[in-house]
């Protein structure tokens, strides 16, 4: 890096990916993957959104991780950005939840309330 | 591999299973196949869901409907109402899980995250820790940028002293004054050290703060690089942390290659460049000097004070040595200035405080509030109180240098000298809650041997002072206390305080005195009554029978491993205390409640 214009040409870049407000485009799925996450089993939670996003086709749709959300006895947990929505926060997730979420929140815009996290509170 | 529509899903984990779940799976099995459903539905044993109270769970794919507490007799209803005819139980439903309208689908409108306010976790669980895009999308070294650029390196240390950012190690020095000593020390070499040593029983801040955002330390500690003349800096962060390790080395990398670690970052003639060093796990290595010497390769042990750090510190050069919370606020308060940070907290204390909130609580997790918030609302409304209705008893916050803050105490703003007044202290921010089932003196002595443990050896009061403390705490929790145990105890913690070397010996005997302090009556109850009030402590626990309740059902004395337990069918039974060992199996079996334990 040369100059703190590049470090905003990263920023820039980089910007609408991270956009967490409801007028972001592109579908971003963020698992929890902080060591609670990660010993509650997100790891193949992860692999079955990327593998069911690929086997469902469905288009401009990132999984992606991050550090601990916080409610770490509801791990694994992963929230979902949709356009035009606001971000939805599942709780307890294992694999075999996935294919739900992929298809009736990701696909169909409809998010699975039992699995969010208001259900579990 | 057969494909199957639905997948029925029984929780055969430890707790699950001992409330009878193998049970459960043989009759699904049965029933299933009785309605000729085996081609496709499958009955899955899988491990424990984590919420074992509620056990035994069922949960039925692909509804995800959730089933607690069934019972044998509700095996039927669940294979034809809802597999045959995909109708689902709702009465049998988890009471939790049943929709409601208008239902919370996001985190933020939780209790437990509304009343937060999060500075040093802003990124975690936002942001993916392993992309640096991410981070800097997030405005993320744009507070290095302006400091390189805009200002000069005392104008930074101005700012963080006029935001009264203190040491979120525990301590709670003044981070800008700590910053102003190596500034106006003068050498050739300076370091910046990070202490990620995390230690506490029951304590994960720094881990969760490396984990989640592990740029954030990486640009603070090159701009404290930058205020105090320094171009070199360490994380020392303990071995057990290997995700946070990862995380941390591959921030590294991508900072040096994207030039904002290394020589001439961004263009600006300012060089700094960042090395991990690994712990051992020695719970003394978190203390500061100990900490350096380890970095230096030697045996972890403290040294004397003065010389301060800030004067000779890593290998007798000027250090700064900060904690990873402290380090993880400093970018924000850069960007949005001094003022902003110190209109949160307290008078004295400022900001927001992470804490690691464990024990008998229902929301185990991290928290990061204002100072200023009342232990009443971390408890109650952001970690949902006590699990099964118990009765909350004392939090214990500062790990082993700390104390216990009773009920009578729920309602003292949390800041670092208000928690000093009752006892307690800051500490790095685990807060480990009790319920009336957890005594008080068996906690006192839990501490102590950890102490005890971890005592490197160097100074007499802690390595000798501390082991006849935990050796009265261990006789009076077996019944063998003696008159006068108290008063020994308060003069060995006296002089321990006053003596010992270093920060782990002085603070060793905090557990001991605030629980003396709030809780002085159990430690006379388990001196002079031979009682412990909680029920815990083993060797002064009698277990009988009460022969009113008792039916004679003979269950009791089919459980006891020892045989201890005789009586007829249909006549009171009783236990032989000599050869009980304690283990509660009968009181867990018993129907009537006749069994009883004091």
């Amino acid at each position: 890096m040369k100059s703190i214009k590049d470090l905003e040409a990263i920023r820039q870049r980089t910007l609408e990916e991270v956009n967490l407000r409801n007028d972001r485009h592109g579908i971003r799925v963020v698992v929890g993957m902080g060591t609670c996450g990660i010993s509650a089993g997100a790891r193949p939670v992860m692999m079955e959104f990327v593998e069911e996003i690929k086997r469902r086709g469905v288009q401009d749709a990132m999984v992606t991780q991050t550090g601990c959300i916080g409610v770490c006895r509801l791990e694994p947990m992963v929230e979902v950005y949709m356009p035009g929505q606001e971000k939805v926060t599942y709780v307890l997730m294992t694999p075999e939840k996935v294919a739900r979420v992929v298809g009736e929140h990701l696909i169909n815009g409809n998010p699975v309330t039992e699995y969010t996290i208001g259900a579990a509170e | 591999m057969d494909l199957f529509r639905s997948q029925v899903l029984i929780c055969g984990g430890t707790g699950c299973t001992s409330s009878g779940s193998p049970e459960l799976i043989r009759l699904f099995e049965e029933k299933i196949k009785e309605a000729g459903l085996e081609k496709e539905v499958k009955v899955v044993r899988t491990g424990c869901f984590g919420l074992c109270e509620m056990g035994p769970i069922v949960i039925v794919y692909p509804e995800g409907a959730f089933y607690s507490h069934i019972k044998a007799e509700n095996v039927e209803e669940i294979v034809n109402e809802h597999l045959l005819k995909g109708r689902i139980v709702r009465h049998l439903l988890c009471r939790e899980a049943v929709e409601e309208e208008g239902a919370t689908r996001s985190l933020d409108e939780v209790d437990f995250y509304r009343k937060q306010k999060r500075v040093a976790l802003r990124n975690c669980g936002v942001i993916d820790p392993e992309r640096i895009d991410e981070y800097i999308a997030f405005d993320g070294y744009k507070a290095l940028a302006k400091v390189l650029t805009e200002m000069k390196p005392q104008e930074v240390i101005d700012v963080i002293k006029a935001s009264g950012l203190r040491g979120r190690g525990g301590a709670g020095f003044p981070t800008g004054m700590k910053w102003q000593f190596a500034a106006n020390s003068v050498d050739d070499q300076k370091y910046v050290c990070c202490n990620a040593d995390e230690g506490d029983p029951g304590a994960f801040m720094d881990r969760s703060v490396l984990e989640g955002d592990p740029n954030a330390v990486i640009e603070a500690m090159a701009i404290a690089g930058y205020a105090i003349g320094a171009t070199q800096g360490y994380v020392y962060v303990r071995a057990e942390y290997p995700i946070a390790v990862k995380r941390l080395q591959i921030a590294i990398n991508q900072a040096r290659e994207y030039g904002l670690l290394g020589n001439d970052i961004m263009g600006t003639g300012f060089s700094f460049d960042l090395d991990i060093r690994l712990g051992a796990g020695a719970f003394v290595c978190g203390e500061e000097t100990a900490l350096m010497q380890s970095i230096e390769g030697k045996r972890g042990e403290p040294r004397p004070r003065p010389p301060f750090p800030a004067v000779k510190g890593l290998f007798d050069k000027p250090t700064i040595l900060n904690n990873v919370e402290t380090y993880a606020n400093i970018p924000q308060i850069i960007l949005k200035g001094a003022d902003w940070f110190a209109s949160m907290g307290t008078e004295k204390s400022k900001g927001t405080k992470v804490f690691a909130l464990g024990g008998k609580i229902k929301n185990t997790g991290l928290v990061e509030i204002p100072m200023g918030t009342t232990l009443r609302e971390i408890i109650y409304d952001i970690g949902g109180g006590c699990p099964g209705g118990k009765k909350f008893k004392a939090a214990q916050t500062g790990g082993p240098s700390g104390g216990c803050i009773p009920a009578s105490l729920l309602d003292t703003p949390i800041d670092y000298d208000n928690l000093i007044a009752i006892g307690s202290m800051m500490g790095s921010g685990g807060m480990i809650v009790m319920d009336e089932d957890n005594c008080m003196v068996d906690i006192a002595r839990f501490f102590l041997d950890f102490t005890v443990d971890e005592s490197c050896g160097k100074c007499p009061p802690c390595r000798i002072g501390t082991r006849r403390m935990l050796e009265i705490l261990e006789r009076i929790t077996e019944g063998k206390g003696e008159d006068g145990d108290i008063e020994k105890l308060e003069t060995l913690a006296k002089n321990i305080k006053a003596s010992a070397l270093c920060g782990l010996g002085q603070t060793a005997p905090n557990p001991v005195l605030s629980t003396l302090r709030y809780f002085r009556d159990e430690y006379e109850a388990h001196i002079y009554e031979k009682r412990c009030p909680a029920g815990h402590c083993k060797k002064l626990l009698k277990y009988t029978i009460d022969p009113s309740l008792c039916k004679g059902c003979s269950l009791c004395s089919k459980v006891c491993p020892v045989g201890a337990i005789s009586g007829e069918i249909k006549k009171p039974f009783v236990i032989d205390s000599s050869k009980c060992i304690k283990c509660g199996a009968c009181q867990e079996k018993c129907r009537f409640n006749a069994i009883v334990r004091k």
